[in-house]
């Protein structure tokens, strides 16, 4: 129980030391968010202007994929302890639908 | 502690949501889920690339015909802020404040909302203006099959939002509803991270041609 490291005996200094370290994990929040919303205006921006797709794509998918890090981690809480078992649950689905969307690309051709 | 106990600041532990066997259990059922609706989603996005402007004839609408940067910018500014206020909800969550977490669920709500206003204003476009339906073409079919999907999560998640803050309004924070509102949390973070991909995939690279 994480609960129990924090114990001090005195129920009003643990509150105080908690709500201390829960409002400096929002802190981290509200930063992963700004930077989740700067990636998001880079991405569009990237297709907005025209340049080209051999660039834009690539670049685009992997802005998604660091902002996807960002919400399971971060929003998500994934970066806590006893979050073994989600990332295993969560990885293989991924694994699964990645071969399903390679496998559909590459039979499914027209 | 058990679920129906009465709970004080003090009584409150640091991780509410799994400190009973059954919030533990739902905790672990719920990740399972998410992991299941990862494939379906794969699923959808796969037939959707598979059958990206495979229509019938030249005047079907193609995906750089129909979409727009400005409406795609707004809905995803929409759900991308609605997660941050969800994730505040559950930091009043830890923090024993009952009153600030049904605030800023509800604010979640009516971003929610607003973004499901965006999303039906804009199939109602593609039907009407360019006569995009679902059984117009392959791609049609691909297209709202997808995006209808995120939208169908979007309403179960704004329903089960609703539904949990009216249900436990005048009942305050228990070990009881704690897991329920973390859930509802997660869910609701799980669509916007399939969005991500959906305005990635279906509106950026649409664009791109």
């Amino acid at each position: 129980m994480e609960n129990n490291q924090t114990n001090t005996g005195n129920p009003s200094v643990d509150i105080v030391y908690r709500r201390k370290r829960n409002a400096e994990e929002m802190r981290h929040q509200v930063i992963t968010f700004a930077l989740m919303i700067f990636f998001t205006i880079v991405a569009f921006v990237a297709v907005g202007s025209g340049m080209s797709g051999w660039f834009t794509v690539p670049f685009i998918l992997l802005l998604a994929a660091i902002q996807v890090v960002f919400q399971l981690y971060y929003f998500m809480h994934m970066s806590h302890k006893g979050h073994e078992a989600p990332a295993l649950f969560l990885y293989s689905g991924l694994l699964v639908g990645l071969i399903t969307i390679l496998t559909f690309l590459t039979i499914v051709w027209w | 502690m058990h679920a129906e106990e009465k709970m004080t600041l003090e009584k409150w532990p640091a991780a509410p949501e799994k400190q009973t066997l059954e919030g533990k259990n739902k905790f672990l059922g719920f990740w399972l889920f998410l992991g299941g609706e990862t494939v379906l989603f794969a699923s959808l996005f796969a037939t959707y690339l598979a059958l990206k402007d495979k229509v019938p004839s030249q005047e079907h609408a193609l995906a750089e015909d129909l979409f727009e940067i400005p409406l795609a910018f707004l809905m995803t500014m929409l759900l991308l802020t609605s997660s941050l206020t969800s994730v505040y909800a559950m930091y009043h969550m830890k923090n024993f404040e009952f009153k600030k977490m049904q605030l800023w669920l509800g604010i979640t709500v009516l971003l929610g909302l607003g973004f499901l206003g965006c999303e039906i204003y804009e199939f109602n476009h593609y039907v009407h203006e360019y006569h995009h339906t679902f059984t117009s073409s392959a791609f049609g079919s691909a297209f709202y099959t997808l995006v209808g999907f995120h939208g169908g999560h979007v309403v179960f998640g704004l329903s089960w939002i609703i539904i949990l803050m009216a249900r436990n309004a005048k009942r305050g924070l228990s070990l009881y509803n704690a897991p329920k509102f973390y859930l509802a949390s997660l869910y609701w973070h799980f669509i916007d991270v399939v969005w991500v991909f959906i305005f990635s995939v279906v509106y950026l690279m649409g664009m791109v041609g």
